[in-house]
């Protein structure tokens, strides 16, 4: 294996990463909606850490290898359409998932804030800030700018 | 390999896209599984959420991967090739493999979140997290053969 070979095995388990980190929080969000204890939802924090280590090293790992392999490969170029699109894209995805992930972190607050005061027991606050529909919208919106790489960099149109 | 080899005739791009998106999900499914599963300390809830993202996500995954990877095998020639190379022969064995130990730990998992019921069944929900650490350290090998394309 070459090293442009190696850097575009990373590069795709980079976007294995943020893909799977994606569909983590997918599934986190479906299993939210019907939370309604500090308990529960203080419960996901782990699991969405591990997902917020998935993205992250995800998006720099396509970004990084992604350049490294623009520069390059051959027959490849930075000012391609593809590739700036794929960039775009990127940097699209990246700001939605921020405020996705802010939109769901008021829940997991208010469900730190209300354990520290003692409130155990169902809220229906909790349960609303769980079920955020901006949220829900931002994260959709997110997954179909990922998805929309995938099929860039696939197709390669233009290429 | 040339890396040029990648810029593909239309007619793979849809076969491909199906089998790199299941392998994602597939992937993403085990993540979950995983992580739920681990991070559960035996509470039931994260235990049944840990085996539904097993069930609901990764199996489907596993399923778009391989019709995909069926679909490009025939589109790209490689059912008229004497000997597959040794990545492709790796990838199919992983991903073969791979699809005997996710049933096999859905069944297991199954029988745990079965018996949760009645309190028990987390023995067999910690096999399910083992089998699927497992089986996520072996799909990152096969995406490393399959895009690596090692000789």
């Amino acid at each position: 294996m070459s090293f442009d070979d190696w850097m575009l095995a990373l590069h795709v388990l980079s976007a294995f990463s943020w893909v799977a980190g994606t569909v983590l929080f997918s599934v986190l969000i479906v299993a939210v909606r019907r939370v309604d204890t500090p308990e529960g939802t203080i419960r996901m924090d782990p699991v969405s850490k591990v997902g917020n280590a998935a993205i992250g090293i995800g998006m720099v790992g396509t970004i990084v290898f992604g350049l490294w392999l623009a520069f390059s490969v051959g027959g490849y170029n930075i000012w391609d359409g593809w590739i700036i699109a794929a960039l775009v894209l990127w940097v699209f995805s990246g700001a939605v998932g921020q405020r996705t992930g802010a939109a769901y972190m008021e829940g997991m607050t208010k469900a730190k804030e209300l354990q520290t005061a003692g409130q155990t027991g169902p809220s229906a606050e909790l349960l609303a800030l769980n079920r955020t529909s901006r949220g829900a919208v931002l994260h959709v919106l997110s997954s179909v700018l990922v998805l929309l790489i995938l099929i860039d960099m696939i197709w390669k149109p233009g290429a | 390999m040339n890396l040029l080899a990648t810029v593909r005739p239309d007619s793979s791009v849809l076969p491909l896209l199906l089998h790199v998106f299941g392998a994602m999900i597939l992937v993403g499914g085990l993540l979950t599984g995983a992580s739920a599963l681990a991070f559960a300390k035996g509470e039931a809830r994260s235990l049944r959420l840990g085996y539904w993202s097993l069930l609901a996500v990764s199996l489907p995954g596993w399923i778009l991967m391989r019709v995909g990877a069926e679909w490009i095998y025939s589109e790209e020639g490689w059912d008229e090739v004497a000997d597959d190379p040794g990545w492709l022969g790796m990838g199919a064995f992983i991903a073969d493999i791979g699809g005997f130990i996710l049933l096999v730990s859905l069944i297991l998992g199954g029988v745990g979140v079965y018996r949760l019921r009645s309190g028990k069944g987390a023995g067999l929900l910690k096999a399910t997290l083992i089998l699927s650490l497992v089986l996520l350290a072996a799909y990152v090998v096969a995406v490393w053969a399959m895009t690596g394309k090692p000789d």
